[in-house]
């Protein structure tokens, strides 16, 4: 039973973007079509531009900014959305004001960050991404916060816990789903702003490599950066969701334990 | 979020005051508002962040003020929304109509789900360059860009809600010999109807955000493109006004959509029990 279910599940699981890729393929063989090159050869020219060299100088760098931006954003978020969660007085003073920040489109901080420090180095661009991520941590920081059970954290309190220990078992643990909520659209919101930030005065990086192609008219080797950048939000969406299964497990059980009932 | 021990809570429940937490809310929430601008005035007249920079709030005020006479900015504002309004309004469409299909087709809906998981995090930037071949700075660029994006939110939440239908009530409405059509209408559509409200209200925001950065990034016109034109040119408080008036339209944005949801869903049980 359980053997023949494998295949069949491979076969569900591959067969239309095996099918897809087979049109494209196809479709594409004879294309002398500028802006849409047959996707051999895109294929092609795929190992020819990413060797070593782009891949430690641009793709390296890109996601090294991109990971540090985002956390510094999950630390900052995460701390001050605790701090203002927990007091009701200082969430309603800010909660406008963040609901302004969050409403802001993230790439507008682009020419702002640039007014201040230019935007050639490294450090702008972190800060961008670091800007653009942190308020969907942050808020949702907060309203996880907001809704922790009231019986938890007075159950914590009879028991004497510690302050550090209530913050770190009771009020991170539980609003841990929404803050990964938060954290899962501030990653997307990181993508984007990794990019965006290398097309104003970057010559390296990933999203510069790709627009230079773009200018110089070298289709392929464009389509072939599309297919990595794409590649690259498959992977940090599959690694989000490695991490978020494994630390939020007893939230699952727990939730499905309940629809049960 | 759930919570696990409802019976515990006796009458000890904490409330807040009913009389003097009325107004408290509102009147902290524009107080922080007041204390923001506050410091945005001093941080520059304080010497502490150049002004060169960072102008008084008051200056950003006052060129936003001479902007709104001006019919450049009004345009700009159109060409923003109507761009946003009509990517948001196909990519609603679209996401409907497959999510619909697909998810009322087992088989379907199981092939497929590794395309779909793979297609939705692709980033829609990295489509920046391709449009740019295609269109340049026409707005057809950043409408392809704002549909990839509120496509897959409003896609992936119809599919939550298409599956989300009780069994019963689908084998019920089967086994009286309603249409495939009458099953959608009157079984699926209303369960689905929250995750949909859900995914406009993601798609909204998702689209704004889409839509500027073409403006900024391609110079496709509209607000995002004066803020780029505006900043390149050393209009800082000019560039300032212009954050601003996008952000509030996000604000405004968020806050119509959330309005749709509880006026849309005044029926369903999660809004009812609010009231």
């Amino acid at each position: 039973m359980k053997i023949s279910e494998f295949p069949r599940r491979i076969l569900i699981a591959l067969g239309l973007p095996v099918v897809l890729i087979a049109l494209w393929w196809f479709a594409s063989a004879g294309s002398t079509s500028f802006f849409w090159p047959p996707l051999s050869t895109i294929v092609q020219a795929f190992p020819e531009t990413w060797t070593a060299d782009p891949l430690l100088h641009d793709v390296l760098p890109s996601v090294a900014r991109l990971l540090g931006g985002y956390l510094i954003a999950l630390l900052v978020g995460v701390a001050a959305g605790t701090a203002i969660g927990r007091s009701r007085t200082l969430r309603a003073l800010c909660e406008p004001v963040l609901e302004f920040f969050r409403a802001v489109p993230p790439p507008v901080l682009v020419p702002v960050i640039a007014l201040f420090a230019g935007y050639t180095g490294s450090t702008s661009k972190v800060l961008t991404i670091a800007l653009g991520c942190l308020w969907p941590i942050l808020l949702n920081t907060v309203e996880g916060v907001r809704s922790l059970d009231e019986v938890l954290l007075d159950t914590a309190r009879s028991y004497r816990l510690g302050r550090v220990a209530t913050l770190w078992h009771v009020v991170l643990r539980g609003s841990s789903p929404r803050i990964a909520a938060g954290a899962r659209q501030s990653l997307s919101i990181g993508v984007i702003l990794m990019v965006i930030s290398e097309l104003f005065g970057a010559n390296r990086g990933l999203g510069a490599s790709i627009v230079q192609f773009q200018r110089s008219f070298a289709i392929p080797q464009m389509w072939t950066g599309i297919i990595l950048l794409g590649l690259l939000g498959v992977v940090l969406s599959a690694l989000f969701r490695l991490v978020e299964n494994r630390s939020l497990a007893w939230y699952r059980g727990q939730r499905d334990a309940e629809r049960e009932r | 979020m759930t919570t696990t021990t409802p019976t515990l809570t006796g009458p000890a429940e904490i409330r807040p005051v009913r009389a003097a937490g009325r107004w408290r809310q509102p009147a902290l929430g524009l107080l922080g508002c007041l204390i923001a601008v506050a410091v945005v005035e001093a941080l520059p007249r304080l010497g502490v962040v150049d002004s060169r920079f960072l102008p008084p709030f008051s200056t950003m005020a006052r060129s936003l003020g001479g902007q709104l006479t001006e019919g450049d900015f009004w345009t700009g504002l159109g060409q923003t929304l109507a761009g946003w309004a009509a990517g948001l309004a196909i990519a609603m469409v679209a996401g409907i109509v497959v999510g619909v299909v697909i998810g009322s087709v087992p088989l379907l809906r199981a092939v497929t789900a590794s395309t779909i998981e793979f297609l939705r995090p692709i980033p829609s930037v990295a489509l920046i360059p391709l449009v740019v071949l295609i269109y340049g700075s026409r707005p057809q660029s950043a409408l392809i860009l704002v549909v990839y994006a509120a496509f897959w939110q409003v896609l992936v939440q119809v599919l939550y809600g298409v599956a989300d239908v009780d069994p019963v009530v689908r084998d019920t409405a089967r086994s009286y010999r309603f249409s495939r059509w009458a099953i959608i209408r009157s079984v699926v559509w209303p369960t689905a109807m929250p995750y949909v409200v859900t995914g406009f209200r993601l798609a909204a925001s998702v689209a704004l955000i889409l839509e500027v950065t073409a403006e900024l990034i391609i110079g496709v016109p509209g607000l995002g493109k004066s803020i780029g034109v505006a900043q390149s040119s050393g209009a800082v408080p000019e560039t300032y006004a212009l954050v601003l008036v996008v952000g509030l339209l996000g604000v405004l944005i968020n806050v119509c959509t959330r309005a749709v949801e509880r006026r849309v869903l005044r029926w369903h049980t999660s809004v009812r029990g609010e009231a």
